[in-house]
């Protein structure tokens, strides 16, 4: 899941500074998990912006901003009220918000930050991350990402800066990746990997979609579609 | 020159360094830099240590060369990637700066511009790998270079990490990536430091002991609880303490110089980080007979 965190009402009121009347969107997925965008959160941010005087001609929580077609049919019933709106007020993660406002095709402010969880996507997943980096590194290091669970994505060894196996970014949460990788390779012992393993360069090229992708169906519903890719 | 020459040559090396300021007035780093340059073989200038902001360490490197003293040019992977760093390899060759040690840096979390992007594109072993391959005549994509440099390519261990397992094996992959000397957090406990040294000759390079001035029971008390792979001895501890405000200078080259005795034996050389206190390091080098 994505976690997000609502802004904070002076910000959001510098956004729709000079308009009138907004339309407020929220989402019944990660955004209603974290606090931010379900039915509750959504009546109260239009509480506060009744208060400061600003006109509130509708709102919708949907389920999944994420996916086009459910924002899309999502929206539908709301077009007079959308269409009395001078924009949309979102309250949900980045790509909810791109999602809204590629379909509705209208001014819309972000009503929330979304939040590093280190790489995972609007899935619901356990704790595990992945950047999408195109050249897995766990074969290498226990199945631990160092990509995602180094401070530094160190991928051959710790830095040094750990301290009593803390990383030295955020000790009080985080133990020093490789510290992690270390044990567990010792447990199942299999220390000489690392020994054995070559050198490793990032390739931040395979960070790119490749080619043969672009021509799938996949492709042609997740990408295709997007005004960037046209 | 090359520190590499010293260490061929078989003698006992003996490094310092001094930090590039924080804006454009040069006047102290310039004057530590001309307290040591009798007593030194050659001087590191850190890059932007602690993620502190800083003049650069490759201008700061080719100032000295350009007053005759020898610099060892950091170079970290906090700020720059695998282009702009192998750039400022190709400009320290051109500046004459021989000497260069390679380190992944400080992540930018510790430091004075938190809102900094970390890039580490490349860590402390691929950028060795980059500056042996520029030497080698191509970049890391393998382009050939019209003329290229010679460098002496040095890297950073800590013989207190724990498991030190995990030091060995990224030293030895330091080593298989060109390094040329090693320069190791700093040492306070011979006898443990003797215990990384049984299992670091193996690889069969030099290595130079890093050395911490002392300044206070304090200071000590504070790195041992946040300087990652720095144990100073309770008894250190205890006869600094024990010491007075105004005798502390005095006391803390007296256990500089002593822990440099103490490793003397067992290493190919020291680097003293005197963090302030320039104006001390002659006295070490004097009390442990360098």
């Amino acid at each position: 899941m994505l976690v997000t965190k609502r802004k904070p009402i002076e910000e959001i009121l510098e956004f729709v500074a000079g308009e009138k009347a907004v339309f407020l969107l929220g989402c019944d997925g990660c955004a209603a998990a974290s606090g931010t965008g379900g039915e509750s959160e959504i009546l109260e941010l239009e509480e506060q912006l009744k208060e400061r005087g600003i006109d509130v001609v509708g709102r919708k929580v949907i389920d999944f901003l994420c996916q086009k077609a459910l924002v899309r049919t999502g929206l539908r019933p709301y077009a007079g009220a959308l269409a009395r709106a001078d924009s949309i007020v979102v309250s949900t993660c980045g790509i909810g918000i791109q999602a809204t406002a590629t379909v509705a095709d209208a001014a819309v402010h972000p009503a929330c930050d979304t939040i590093s969880l280190g790489g995972i996507r609007g899935e619901w997943q356990g704790e595990e991350r992945c950047v999408e980096c195109g050249q897995c590194f766990l074969e290498f290091t226990g199945g631990i990402c160092p990509l995602t669970a180094c401070a530094k994505q160190l991928v051959n060894g710790p830095c040094g800066g750990a301290k009593d196996g803390r990383c030295e970014v955020e000790p009080e949460v985080r133990r020093c990746a490789w510290d992690v990788i270390y044990e567990r390779l010792e447990r199942q012992g299999r220390l000489d990997l690392l020994r054995r393993t070559p050198v490793k360069l990032k390739d931040h090229a395979r960070m790119r979609p490749p080619e043969e992708l672009r021509g799938t169906r996949r492709w042609a519903i997740d990408i295709a579609d997007s005004e960037v890719a046209r | 020159m090359k520190l590499r020459e010293l260490f061929d040559a078989g003698k006992f090396v003996v490094t310092s360094e001094v930090a590039p300021p924080k804006g454009t007035d040069l006047d102290e780093m310039l004057k530590n830099a001309e307290a040591l340059r009798s007593r030194v073989d050659a001087i590191n200038i850190t890059d932007q240590q602690s993620s502190v902001m800083r003049l650069g360490s490759l201008v700061a490197s080719q100032m000295l060369k350009a007053r005759g003293i020898e610099p060892v040019f950091q170079l970290t992977c906090r700020d720059r990637n695998r282009i702009a760093l192998q750039s400022d390899l190709l400009s320290a060759w051109a500046a004459g700066i021989e000497n260069v040690l390679c380190l992944t840096g400080d992540h930018v979390s510790l430091g004075d511009s938190l809102g900094a992007k970390p890039v580490f594109d490349l860590d402390s072993v691929s950028l060795l790998e980059a500056a042996r391959s520029l030497n080698e005549g191509a970049d890391l994509e393998g382009n050939a270079l019209a003329g290229k440099p010679s460098f002496c390519l040095g890297a950073v261990v800590t013989p207190g990490s724990d498991p030190v397992d995990l030091q060995l094996i990224k030293m030895g992959k330091k080593v298989d990536s060109g390094a040329a000397f090693f320069q190791t957090q700093a040492v306070f406990d011979a006898e443990s430091f003797a215990q990384f040294m049984d299992r670091a000759k193996s690889f069969g390079v030099p290595v130079v002991a890093g050395i911490i001035l002392l300044k206070s029971a304090g200071m000590a008390r504070f790195m041992n609880q946040n300087i990652a792979g720095v144990h100073v001895p309770q008894g250190l501890i205890d006869e600094m303490a024990a010491t007075s405000k105004e005798d502390r200078p005095a006391k803390s080259v007296e256990i500089a110089a002593r822990v440099v005795r103490e490793v003397k034996s067992i290493c190919q050389g020291v680097h003293i980080m005197p963090l302030g206190w320039e104006r001390q390091v002659p006295a070490v080098l004097d009390e442990a007979g360098l």
